[in-house]
């Protein structure tokens, strides 16, 4: 199984650290967002993030709701998810790992969902409204098929929440830079750099910093303390304004960041 | 166990926090505020005090035998939230979290609001108590309930018109949750109903449960026995959580929820929930939910702005689960007759969601039958409700529309 935690590594081993990209499946078409995903990898990302379009979609800002929602205009079903993971894996060596809300995974079934992503080739999911307390189903599913499963930690998590992020997650801990939602920021915050150093003392094995990301400085400083950047919404807005080409390009300059000078 | 000795996180399988993590502090932090809120004599005596000085408790029952009459010839009995300072039962709740919120020393509130009384009862207790404060409501929702719009940008509160999604409560939430997630440290979340993450479904039914507790005992006083019925209406649930609670081990005692059937549970536009949803996770808990076979929410529909919410609070989801309470849904015509009709009966003019309740209380007067006593929730007043009416009712002159 194709999971993210050996990608990460050698990414740390032979690079700065590992560029995660962000991207909504069926944004502005099924197509275009494998196309688009694809060209991410062709640039330099290292991990890719596929978001499920989802009608209420709390953790996300105005470019990733605006995409989310256009999917969902055009038609948008779960089963495309699926259909995109396998594309894409088809076509690229990267891990791909799904980020859901969690409603979407529960009506499916958690355990249906987890054997259907494993069955296309998916690493894992990242939950961003799914703490580890009420996760029990999912964390079993993941153990039984070998999943990733990437849990987020953030700057006002206490110690003890931080050890739970930290045991319940396999592949990255997802560290939230700021906070708030998705959105691309002048500045990543402070608090992401004490956010990793807390995680490493828990014992995470890698821990990837997201929310605000959106330059190759930034990626190169947050890579300086994190093992991996994940850049969202800068992705989606290149690839809403200037298609597949756009969202290639951005992916290279980002993938600057994570060269060792 | 008593029924009404259930707290948070789980009512039966429904509840709990789904949330992104980084409102988890802001939960734990409220919880725990909370807790020791509740062993604090002081903090019961300036809430009984703001309730009694400021929103006019207890409010009173209101007996209405001319309404009754249509109803089966079965005893109705109002309890008058609709008098309650602000227009509805919303004050109740509000009052105690903003309590709360200067207990945790934070200076900003925000809050969701649909038919705007939320709204309306968050920005007077940020007046009252010198708070910023910060209203998101349905684009569509502003449109139809202007009045209270105008109303909280009177009492300082700035309104943000969402236009994400369906513009109307369910989207309301979603941007005060963003909010809230990126100003945490200076912001308490004033939530309206029993939904959402622990401690809110808890919280808000203790700061409703007054409504029962008054109204059992001012029923009691007045015939002499518990009522055969209690009656609300079901947006979210917390005037009918708040009315049920103090009844919930009186099992002699049938509670019923009236929900929004809008057009008609069996078309597409209605709310429905508990009817015709299943369970799912939205908003921070695991409740029924109007949802397609993918898990995606489905927009609702009711003529009334405050019952208009595809989910309902998780307490409602487990009393309709063990069959403690009855939940029916009332469609946008019968609830508007029934408001005309007490309109009519006995000068009262309910909301448009309040209403519901009365709609569902005619038809349970002629099944219960003239030996009976109805106890139903007027949660709010329809005033802000008098564009919605005068349009379906067509009390606008021509000549001179508006
Ligand atoms: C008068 C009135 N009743 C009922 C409701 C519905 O809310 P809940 O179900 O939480 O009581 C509202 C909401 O705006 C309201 O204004």
């Amino acid at each position: 199984m194709r999971t993210a935690g050996p990608v990460i590594r050698r990414r740390n081993d032979e690079a700065n650290g590992a560029l995660i990209g962000y991207l909504p499946v069926g944004f502005p078409t099924l197509d275009e967002s494998v196309e688009a995903a694809v060209a991410l990898v062709e640039n330099g990302v290292d991990v890719l993030e596929l978001g499920l379009p989802y009608s209420d979609p709390v953790m996300d800002g105005p470019v990733i709701q605006a995409a989310t929602q256009q999917a969902l205009a055009n038609g948008f079903r779960l089963t495309h998810g699926f259909e995109a993971v396998r594309r894409i894996t088809e076509r690229t060596d990267a891990p791909v790992l799904i980020m859901t809300y969690w409603n979407p995974v529960v009506q499916y079934g958690v355990d249906r969902f987890a054997d259907d992503l494993a069955a296309a080739g998916g690493a894992g999911l990242i939950t961003p409204d799914l703490i580890p307390d009420e996760a029990g189903e999912w964390i079993a599913a993941a153990e039984r098929t070998g999943l990733d499963r990437v849990f987020l930690a953030a700057p006002t998590s206490s110690d003890a929440r931080i050890r739970r992020a930290v045991d319940a997650s396999r592949g990255f801990v997802y560290a939230v830079s700021t906070m708030g939602i998705t959105g691309a920021r002048t500045d990543v915050d402070q608090a992401a750099r004490q956010l990793v150093a807390r995680l490493s003392d828990a014992g995470a094995p890698a821990s990837c910093v997201g929310l605000g990301i959106s330059t190759a400085a930034q990626v190169a400083e947050v890579l300086e303390y994190a093992d991996g950047a994940i850049v969202g919404s800068a992705l989606v807005n290149a690839l809403a304004t200037g298609g597949v080409p756009a969202a290639g390009a951005l992916a290279a300059e980002l993938a600057r960041g994570t060269r060792r000078e | 166990m008593a029924l009404r000795a259930q707290t948070g996180p789980y009512f039966g399988d429904f509840g709990g926090r789904f949330v992104p993590e980084s409102l988890i502090a802001a939960l734990d932090e409220l919880g725990e505020a909370y807790d020791l809120a509740k062993l604090d004599p002081g903090f019961g005596a300036e809430l009984a005090e703001l309730g009694r000085s400021y929103t006019g408790r207890p409010s009173i029952i209101t007996e209405v035998p001319r309404f009754a009459a249509h109803a089966g010839g079965a005893r109705v009995i109002l309890k008058r939230e609709d008098l309650n300072h602000t227009g509805s039962h919303k004050i109740n709740n509000v009052l105690g979290q903003a309590l709360l919120t200067k207990r945790i020393g934070k200076t900003r509130v925000i809050a969701e609001t649909g038919a705007g009384q939320h709204g309306v009862a968050t920005a007077t207790a940020a007046a009252l108590f010198g708070l910023d404060c910060v209203i998101y409501m349905g684009e569509v929702d502003t449109e139809r309930q202007a009045l209270n719009v105008a109303r909280m940008r009177l009492l300082g509160a700035e309104v943000v018109a969402v236009k994400a999604g369906s513009r109307t409560l369910k989207d309301a939430i979603n941007e005060a949750m963003r909010d809230w997630v990126t100003n945490v440290a200076t912001t308490n979340y004033i939530f309206g109903t029993v939904a959402g993450p622990h401690p809110f479904p808890e919280m808000v039914r203790d700061f409703q449960k007054i409504i029962g507790e008054e109204a059992r005992q001012q029923v009691l006083d007045l015939t002499g026995a518990l009522p055969t019925a209690v009656a609300a209406c079901v947006g979210g649930g917390s005037n009918a959580i708040g009315i049920f609670h103090a009844f919930l081990d009186d099992t002699d005692v049938a509670l019923y929820g009236f929900e929004a059937g809008g057009e008609g549970v069996d078309t597409e536009r209605h709310a429905a929930t508990i009817t015709r949803g299943r369970p799912g996770v939205l908003h921070g808990a695991r409740s029924y939910l109007l949802q397609d076979d993918d898990g995606q929410t489905i927009e609702s529909h009711s003529i009334s702005a405050g019952l208009d919410y595809p989910g309902v609070g998780p307490e409602h989801s487990w009393l309709s689960a063990i069959g403690r309470a009855t939940y029916r849904p009332v469609t946008d015509a019968a609830a508007m007759n029934a408001l005309r009709l007490l309109t009519r009966t006995e000068g009262i003019i309910p909301a448009i969601e309040s209403a519901h309740a009365l709609a569902g209380t005619l038809e349970l007067g002629r099944e219960l039958g003239p030996d009976a006593t109805i106890l139903v929730n007027l949660s709010g007043r329809g005033d802000k409700d008098m564009d919605t009416a005068a349009t379906y009712f067509e009390l606008y002159d021509q000549e001179n529309p508006k």
